[in-house]
């Protein structure tokens, strides 16, 4: 049994319980967020809820509550809210905690059918793995293909196809082999790299957490095998480092420094950043915790920077090192809509973008897609759930990356400035050209090109402060 | 928390740790008036601890608000008092005061009733006459199905109530945090984090907590299968209850007439730890409140419950 804990049970029946041993392997523990999802009937709630048990991630009163007649119906454990059990369906993202001795699962459980695909958007933004539920005995549907290409478009590195209910197909292998050769394709398509096929039974739990005995000719590790034995590279620290200013420190006249959470990459003292957008460098002084400082810091920690020099930074702005980031008023975005208001390219929104929050407008809805067939069609908006591609223009620029390069720099959400709905998320496709850019920033700019990238321009104290005047007087004109 | 692991690889509680920093950093940012709700429980002691990690070297910039019910354990309170003190944090006591005057207690209302006065009541009076904007709560989504559902940063309305079907969507670590005068956001930066993740960091952080939580011998009412503490005068012996001297303690802490205690050896962090796993019970099963009625815990959220 691949889950538990350390625990041995002794001849006389108590459970000899290590606790050190217990501690040190929590310790080396690691966290893997997962996803779901699939159509009503697909038995999703039925899979987690097997897991949840079989990874003892249910608890014993949440057990008894769910129990029909004797048998557990593992459904009930997972469906929460008052309205769902009012019509048995899952209505809303729902996060389920379980632990095996390797590793520990944070699961958005998402809703499957369509007015709710922003909460599968939702569940899926955090996620490093996602796994699509097919129905063995109806086949691929238009919402398992919708679902991988919702999950690739938000960047899951990771995908599981359980094709369940494999009991009510007599455990055929061709069935399995049907459905794999139909979505493979798809999958390679919407840009899902080594989609893991899995055949299994939550009902009856074959390959969920044992491999199945119904199933000889399937080789392949359980779904929590799977999970437990992934590699989860933690890609964010390969990027350059990006880390936005969240809030200011500063407890006195002798300190200052920068809190954030390190979007990506590796940070250390003395490395040299750049500051954005003053489009200063200079270098770090120290990493400051509560813990003490720290010779190393990395993605995702939450962490205090001093700098060398006195550079005026506040919140929302980006402190960078390596490759600079984009710096633009204007971008290209996948969006997902999720307001009742359909997006309109009229109306203000403000976008927020790492701690930056900046007016905007969609300037233009450059294309629909279909999320069944991925068409791509003319638009003038959005409504309620769609897909499409934007040209997005902000009052201030943003400081990104290419979401496909860094998720944390190249996700944003767009807020209604009326309602304050979070009306969509969108990912950063591209930079665009800036026609419109502060001519402040664009000298800027300018300036900061002329001068490579890793070269230091050592002006004299007074010049450098002549500089940060003539801009400040510049951007101040432009206002 | 310093990484003594491989390079560049960190465990789920610190991954945790960072994620609810964060949280508590966007908060402090964007609203104007913030506080921290404070129950003096384990999860509010990890909370507080987080706060202070997440602006270091500078004091946690908003204070902590206590909801008091005057029922809670004595030890809670003198607890909470030299907590507050020794970490030079400003703390906010609130009692509904007209309902303890009309004489409030479980026994004469019900609980159900008595948590709508004492708890649910006086903390949205409490937030209206402090005018805050945003209020965290130590609230945790493995407690509850229906909690399982709540956001990270979650809206309510001019009454203070929630809405689960219309939560804003909350995508990466993106949180919308705009409210208009009057509205409310409830901010939950342990989420994420199960109870036994909530038990290491207490012990790996040193962090301290209320003695209730050890077990040690205690004279116990006896009512069926509950353990009572009884501290208050309302709480008297009614037939077929017994006092014993019971080595026992809390798994959560609530007011006195209506947490249970648990009958357990466990007088280390190590061996609660231990006892968690080993006992399979969900730790809400020894209060009363929950289990009044099918999905109470969602009725007292959507009426402003934290």
């Amino acid at each position: 049994m691949a889950a538990g804990f350390a625990v041995n049970n002794t001849p006389n029946g108590r459970h000899d319980f290590d606790i050190v041993e217990f501690l040190k392997q929590e310790q080396s523990k690691d966290l893997l967020r997962l996803t779901t999802a699939g159509s009503v009937d697909d038995g999703k709630s039925t899979l987690i809820g097997r897991m949840l048990h079989d990874a003892r991630g249910a608890y014993e009163d949440q057990l008894k509550s769910a129990r029909r007649g004797g048998e557990i119906d593992f459904s009930l454990l997972t469906d929460g809210l008052r309205a769902e059990r009012e019509q048995g369906i899952t209505i809303d993202v729902a996060y389920r905690y379980f632990a095996t001795p390797k590793r520990k699962f944070i699961l958005a459980d998402t809703p499957g059918h369509e007015q709710y695909t922003r909460n599968m958007a939702t569940g899926a933004s955090t996620a490093e793995l996602a796994i699509i539920l097919c129905d063995a005995s109806r086949g691929l549907t238009v919402q398992s293909r919708r679902h991988a290409y919702i999950a690739a478009l938000l960047g899951i590195p990771h995908f599981v196809i359980a094709v369940n209910k494999m009991d009510l197909v007599g455990y055929n292998e061709d069935v399995f082999r049907e459905i794999r050769a139909e979505f493979e394709p798809f999958l390679h398509n919407v840009g899902a790299k080594d989609p893991y096929f899995l055949p299994l039974s939550a009902l009856k739990g074959d390959n969920v957490v044992d491999p199945s005995r119904n199933m000889p000719w399937f080789n392949g590790p359980s779904l929590l095998e799977h999970l437990e034995s992934i590699e989860t590279i933690n890609r964010s620290i390969e990027s350059p480092f990006r880390m936005a200013v969240q809030r200011v420190v500063q407890p006195n006249q002798d300190f200052r420094g920068y809190a954030g959470q390190i979007a990506s990459g590796v940070i250390r003292p003395g490395d040299e950043v750049l500051a954005l957008p003053s489009g200063r460098h200079t270098h770090v002084r120290r990493i400051v915790t509560l813990d003490g400082d720290l010779h190393a810091a990395h993605a995702p920690l939450s962490v205090t920077l001093t700098l060398e020099d006195e550079i005026d930074i506040s919140r929302g702005d980006m402190i960078a090192g390596g490759s600079d980031p984009f710096s633009t008023r204007a971008f290209e975005a996948t969006m997902v809509w999720f307001d009742a208001r359909p997006l309109n390219p009229m109306h203000d929104y403000v976008v927020k973008h790492t701690s930056h929050i900046v007016p905007a407008r969609v300037e233009e809805v450059k294309h629909r897609v279909n999320v069944n067939t991925l068409e791509t069609g003319p638009a003038s908006g959005l409504t309620m759930n769609e897909i499409g591609v934007v040209r997005i223009a902000t009052a201030r620029p943003l400081f990104f990356d290419r979401y496909s390069d860094n998720r944390a720099t190249g996700s944003f959400v767009l807020i209604d400035r009326e309602t304050n709905a979070t009306a969509g998320a969108g990912m950063i496709i591209s930079s665009v050209e800036d026609a419109a850019e502060n001519p402040a920033d664009r000298l800027a700019r300018l300036v900061r090109g002329l001068v490579p990238a890793d070269a230091k321009l050592n002006l004299p104290e007074g010049e450098a402060a002549a500089l940060d005047e003539l801009r400040a007087r510049l951007q101040g004109l432009w206002r | 928390m310093v990484n003594s692991g491989m390079a560049w690889r960190i465990s789920h509680l610190q991954a945790l740790e960072a994620e609810s920093i964060h949280i508590i950093r966007e908060v402090a940012a964007e609203f104007q008036r913030p506080v921290m709700l404070y129950s003096i429980g384990k999860d509010s002691s990890v909370m507080v601890r987080l706060a202070q990690k997440a602006f270091y070297p500078a004091p946690i910039p908003f204070p902590l608000l206590h909801v008091d019910t005057t029922y809670k354990f004595k030890e809670m309170i003198q607890f909470r008092d030299s907590f507050a003190e020794e970490l030079g944090v400003k703390l906010i006591v609130h009692s509904n005061n007209a309902a303890l005057a009309a004489g409030a207690n479980p026994f004469r209302l019900g609980t159900e009733r008595c948590c709508g006065l004492l708890k649910t009541q006086s903390l949205l009076d409490a937030l209206r006459e402090g005018n805050f904007d945003a209020a965290f709560g130590g609230a945790r989504r493995d407690e509850e199905k229906s909690r399982a559902k709540e956001r990270i940063f979650s809206f309510r309305d001019r009454l203070g109530q929630w809405d689960p079907k219309n939560q804003r969507p909350e995508l990466w670590n993106i949180f919308n945090g705009r409210v208009e005068p009057g509205e409310s956001i409830r901010v939950f930066p342990l989420s994420n984090w199960t109870e036994l993740d909530v038990w290491q960091y207490i012990h790996l952080e040193n962090i301290p907590i209320v003695p209730l939580y050890f077990a040690k011998e205690r004279k116990m009412l006896l009512r069926g299968n509950s353990l009572i503490l009884p501290e208050l005068d309302f709480v008297k012996p009614q037939p077929g209850d017994r006092f014993e001297l019971v080595k026992c303690r809390m798994r959560s802490l609530g007011c006195s007439p209506c947490t249970g205690a648990i009958r357990s050896d466990a007088d280390t962090l190590p061996k609660i730890i231990a006892e968690l796993v080993e006992v399979r019970n969900s730790e809400r099963e020894n209060r009363v409140i929950d289990h009044d009625r099918e999905g109470s815990m969602e009725l007292k959220k959507r009426e402003g419950y934290f």
